[in-house]
């Protein structure tokens, strides 16, 4: 049993990927919930996007889905980029509108 | 232990290390740096997955493009000076025990499912075929990213050029 268990920690294999990608999912979604400050909640979107890169990713190396996989993981890049100048855009709007960029200060819904 | 082996282990312990400091930090400077820590070794981890041009997309887009791109928002909306860049923290009792269980519940459906797995297949670069499938079978998800990009980019300019002084107190 121990023995079988160091082989499988010496053999990073698909499962490796995988989970590391739920521990940055995991701490993306902490910091999407937690933080209160806009950008840091764009940064844990980023973190969250970027494991579920790793997945494609990996499925791509290990699974049958070979290279279509990494052509997914690089749509979801370019809808990141996409994704994050209309975010920042907002953002500017946001201070210039309201003077802070602390969520639970902007509750009005008024334009 | 082989170098792949400890090469993985080296990069996400770098990319784990680095997500926890920009989770926890106190600092929105030090968190942006830390997500390029992150990025860098998500980049690393594409490499040992044999995914060299996705590497080379991540280190361009996102540690280039991105990253440089939340600083700006981060300057940009700054009152003053950088030790005012403070970032408020609530919720993090129940915020942390909702993401430790969707981490939990993640890693158990991970190994607990028996997935199809193959034996690798060893490529030297991918950089041909990827590009043969792009013009190819991927032909359209191409043109309709690329209108995508443009109108994303036309609604950010818009957006940012329309900023008015008049609001401000």
């Amino acid at each position: 049993m121990e023995s079988t268990f160091i082989q499988w920690l010496a053999e990073p294999a698909l499962i490796h990927f995988l989970i590391v990608s739920a521990i940055l999912f995991a701490l993306g979604l902490m910091a999407v919930i937690t933080k209160r400050n806009i950008i840091m909640v764009l940064m844990g979107v980023e973190l969250i996007l970027n494991s579920a890169n790793i997945n494609f990713v990996a499925f791509s190396r290990f699974t049958e889905l070979s290279l279509d996989g990494q052509m997914i993981g690089m749509f979801v890049i370019i809808i990141a980029a996409a994704e994050a100048a209309v975010a920042l855009a907002i953002v500017l709007n946001v201070f210039n509108r309201f003077n802070t960029i602390n969520l639970d200060d902007l509750n009005t819904l008024k334009g | 232990m082989e170098l792949t082996a400890i090469l993985f282990y080296l990069f996400s312990l770098v990319t784990i290390g680095a997500a926890c400091v920009m989770v926890f930090s106190k600092n929105v400077v030090y968190s942006a740096f830390a997500l390029m820590f992150t990025l860098i070794g998500v980049a690393a981890i594409y490499v040992l997955l044999y995914a060299d041009f996705l590497a080379a997309t991540q280190l361009l887009v996102y540690v280039g493009g991105i990253l440089i791109l939340i600083l700006f928002g981060l300057m940009l909306t700054g009152q003053g000076h950088t030790y005012t860049f403070k970032s408020v923290t609530v919720n993090i009792v129940p915020g942390s025990v909702l993401s430790l269980a969707a981490g939990a519940l993640l890693i158990y459906a991970f190994v607990t499912t028996g997935w199809n797995e193959v034996e690798p297949i060893e490529r030297t670069e991918t950089v041909n075929e990827m590009g043969m499938m792009l013009m190819g079978s991927y032909i359209l998800p191409f043109i309709v990213i690329g209108v995508l990009l443009l109108i994303a980019i036309i609604g950010a300019i818009l957006m940012s050029t329309r900023i008015s002084t008049e609001n401000r107190n």
